[in-house]
């Protein structure tokens, strides 16, 4: 069975709501829909207070080249746009609107009706994902319109889709893959359309032996998409390590994917396209996983974008007494969350509860060079080194060392014996020679 | 809400293994060789093992209490570690009083001046030892014959190890056909039945030690495979240039301390490289340089002083050798 070949780890897998079947949240009171659900810059709002928008209508326009669609996930009035703590934990501009109803617009085909011809050209298709407001539903919520186009004097072989779901806890793409199987292979031979390539990997993990299966049975109407399963193993699900699991192709540091031929969409994401290219459907809910060990009924829900994780918790059977600490995303690289009152957003592929005992950092030693930092780290870094020049402020050696290759996926922090906080000082090292890198360029251009 | 949440970055789960863990791990994995040294040297295994086990740590308590005014760390094993393996370096009757100077210098001199656990260059238990050798070589070098559990501690029977006999008897211009008879067979070797430092005799022991390390992924296989099989390498090709000169490979790997060094001391964390392929070549810096001493040197025996003069390269290595980052070489296909 394949995998990458260097580095990762097995962490528990505690996917304690994979038999969940999806069960869809009803639309709050009200709801606050944040402009930057996207990389890229901020959409543009386009309503004003004491509008009446219905559920699906755009509320916030794509800025520039890297930026994405905002629809409404409700009807409703907008009560006022503010700024508002998203998941990040930083502050953005939302629109709030106060829900009325759940009038969708037309547009919509909200029939349960599979539609599996495929009317749009290859250009209608891009245009129809920037229009939906689609971005990567892996977490990284890149522009997928973007990823469809291949640059010019580029080629891509194949598309690659990522179903891996690698970190422990979340289950919300295995749920979409059982439920949903055959629209999200429709959605792949939408992407492969857009991209112009005849062939699709689907790559699947090994623990999710029903997902494989219902794939494969049905990938067979289907042409060009084959389903491969993988060797249990965190960050598969990374992009770089996917596509050398898959194809066996090295991605260089700082380039693309479609500069080795290939192009990797999320799971969720191959969903979503289907339900904008077939069913009109624009972005504005997602399946969420909710869970943890002390939850009373963990799940999977389909939620509008925008509802607070409060409501999501109380659906999941409230906020368990001893919560120590509330992660959106999955444990390994999800972002710790402040407060329960942040809205959902496009990125949100789980919230996860710690209870207080399973929240604190283990105790820190010193380095007792292990190497076990090194023999996990899948892009080959020295990690113990990197943290190490980075606490002695040695930027432009850590750069010299591969600092800026990390991708943050914590392999080295979860296997260190001694506890060290290795990533927190590799990522503040980054964050450092990046920016010592844009001054070097500001300043070059200046002299020039 | 009334309590705080936690917002600690990234990741939000950490693996079970700590540095305790791991340290009481290669103490379980050297108790079979230690039991095995009970059984054949009796009482005075015993004696030496906890003598150097407790001076070892009331050291780094009496050295981190009131030298340097820091926190305690005596309980995270690593002490305890350095104790076991400073006692299986040593002669089963040799004197209490040197034992405590050799843990002095162990602890006190080859780690805690350099800050403890994991700044140290050089193996403690290593450097412990051969300042014992240098210092004490009489009692350093009378070892005792295994009689089993009943030999008492100070009046115990002593003899030359096999290095020893051949070293000498080679010297001395006997042939080795006539001073293979002297010594044990393989058998006996493997089983641990032949004079020696007390932890390093019993083969088989010192491997299931090896074997379950490995199993718990304490460490990995490359340095003691690399040590051990450069020196089959290298004894095998003296050994085929001239059988009457050079002891066969089987002899120089279960004769003296390839096996615990192999294991136990080489893959010590601190002192040895961090990637792969430093691990190999340093493993075979340890094989190639145990057998130079041995036929070449003034001493029958060589891997300490093999394993201290590759822990001087180990910095070296880790600044020089380093591993190919993923995607530095573009190969696709």
């Amino acid at each position: 069975m394949k995998t990458f070949p260097s580095g990762g780890i097995h962490p528990p897998e505690n996917k304690l709501t994979a038999e969940m079947a999806i069960a869809s949240l009803p639309a709050p009171e009200s709801v606050t829909i944040p402009v930057s659900q996207h990389i890229g810059a901020p959409a543009t709002i386009i309503v004003n207070k004491g509008d009446y928008v219905k559920t699906g209508q755009i509320i916030a326009t794509s800025k520039g080249f890297v930026s994405s669609n905002i629809h409404s996930s409700v009807s409703g009035k907008v009560n006022k746009t503010d700024t508002v703590i998203d998941t990040t934990g930083y502050k953005q501009t939302a629109v709030f609107i106060d829900v009325e109803g759940d009038e969708w617009i037309e547009t919509i085909d909200r029939s349960d009706e599979i539609v599996s011809e495929i009317k749009l050209s290859s250009d209608e298709i891009i245009e129809k994902c920037l229009e939906s407001g689609i971005v990567g539903l892996g977490g990284a919520t890149f522009p997928s319109h973007i990823k469809l186009k291949v640059p010019a004097g580029k080629k891509c072989d194949f598309l690659i889709i990522n179903g891996v779901e690698c970190e422990p806890f979340l289950t919300s793409d295995y749920r979409l893959m059982v439920e949903k199987g055959e629209e999200i292979l429709i959605g792949v031979t939408i992407l492969m359309k857009a991209l112009g390539v005849d062939k699709a990997m689907f790559g699947i993990e090994n623990n999710k032996p029903a997902a494989i299966k219902h794939l494969t049975e049905l990938s067979k109407k289907f042409k060009g998409i084959s389903i491969h399963a993988l060797k249990v193993k965190y960050p598969q699900g990374a992009e770089k390590q996917l596509i050398k699991a898959l194809i066996n192709r090295e991605v260089p540091a700082g380039h693309l994917p479609v500069d080795v031929g290939a192009v990797v969409h999320n799971a969720g994401t191959a969903f979503a396209v289907y339900e904008a290219v077939q069913k009109n459907k624009p972005l504005f809910e997602r399946v969420v996983t909710i869970t943890g060990k002390t939850m009373t009924r963990p799940g999977n829900f389909l939620v509008r974008t925008g509802t607070p994780v409060r409501k999501l918790i109380e659906a999941a059977g409230g906020l368990p007494a001893d919560t120590g600490k509330i992660v959106n995303g999955g444990p390994m690289m999800g972002k710790a969350i402040n407060n329960i009152d942040v809205p959902v957003v496009k990125g949100t592929s789980g919230i996860i509860l710690f209870p207080a005992n399973e929240s604190e950092r283990a105790e820190i030693n010193p380095c007792i060079r292990c190497a076990r930092c090194i023999s996990v780290c899948a892009l080959k870094l020295e990690p113990f080194l990197l943290m190490t020049l980075s606490e002695k402020n040695m930027f432009e050696r850590a750069e010299q060392e591969g600092i800026t290759n990390c991708m943050e996926c914590g392999s080295c922090s979860y296997s260190c014996p001694a506890g060290r906080p290795i990533l927190d000082y590799v990522r503040l090292g980054k964050a450092t020679v990046n920016r010592l890198a844009q001054e070097r360029k500001m300043q070059q251009t200046a002299t020039n | 809400m009334s309590n705080l949440l936690n917002i600690s970055p990234s990741p939000h789960t950490h693996g079970k293994d700590t540095t305790k863990k791991l340290m009481y791990g290669v103490v379980l994995a050297l108790m079979p060789a230690l039991f095995t040294s009970v059984f054949y040297f009796g009482t005075g295994a015993v004696i030496v093992t906890l003598t150097s086990v407790i001076s070892c740590i009331t050291f780094e308590y009496l050295i981190q209490r009131f030298i340097l005014k820091k926190p305690i760390s005596i309980t995270d094993g690593s002490a305890i570690v350095t104790g076991l393996l400073l006692a299986f370096n040593l002669p089963s009757n040799i004197p209490v009083a040197i034992i405590i100077i050799g843990s002095l210098i162990a602890i006190g001199v080859a780690k805690m001046t350099f800050g403890g656990l994991g700044n140290n260059p050089f193996n403690p238990a290593l450097v412990g030892r051969v300042f014992m050798l240098i210092s004490f070589p009489v009692q350093m070098t009378s070892w005792p014959v295994p009689a089993g559990f009943g030999t008492g501690y100070l009046d115990a029977v002593t003899g030359a190890t096999p290095l020893a006999i051949i070293k000498e008897g080679l010297k001395n211009g006997e042939s080795l056909s006539g001073l293979m008879e002297k010594i044990p067979s393989a058998f006996q070797m493997f089983m641990g039945k032949m004079g020696g430092s007390m932890g390093e005799v019993a083969a088989f022991a010192l491997l299931i030690g090896f074997v379950y390390m490995l199993y718990k992924k304490i460490i990995t296989w490359h340095i003691p495979v690399s040590v051990i099989g450069s020196i089959a390498l290298f004894t095998s090709i003296l050994w085929l240039v001239n059988p009457e000169l050079n002891a066969d490979p089987l002899f120089h790997i279960l004769a003296g301390g390839v096996l615990l060094g192999a294991i136990f001391m080489a893959t010590d964390y601190v002192t040895s490289p961090m990637n792969p392929k430093s691990m190999i070549i340093y493993g075979c810096g340890i094989g190639i340089l145990t057998v130079i001493i041995r036929v070449w040197g003034a001493y029958p025996e060589g891997v300490s002083f093999a394993i201290l003069i590759m822990n001087a390269f180990v910095p070296l290595m880790n600044t020089y050798i380093k591993p190919k980052r993923f995607g530095e070489e573009v190969k696709n296909g």
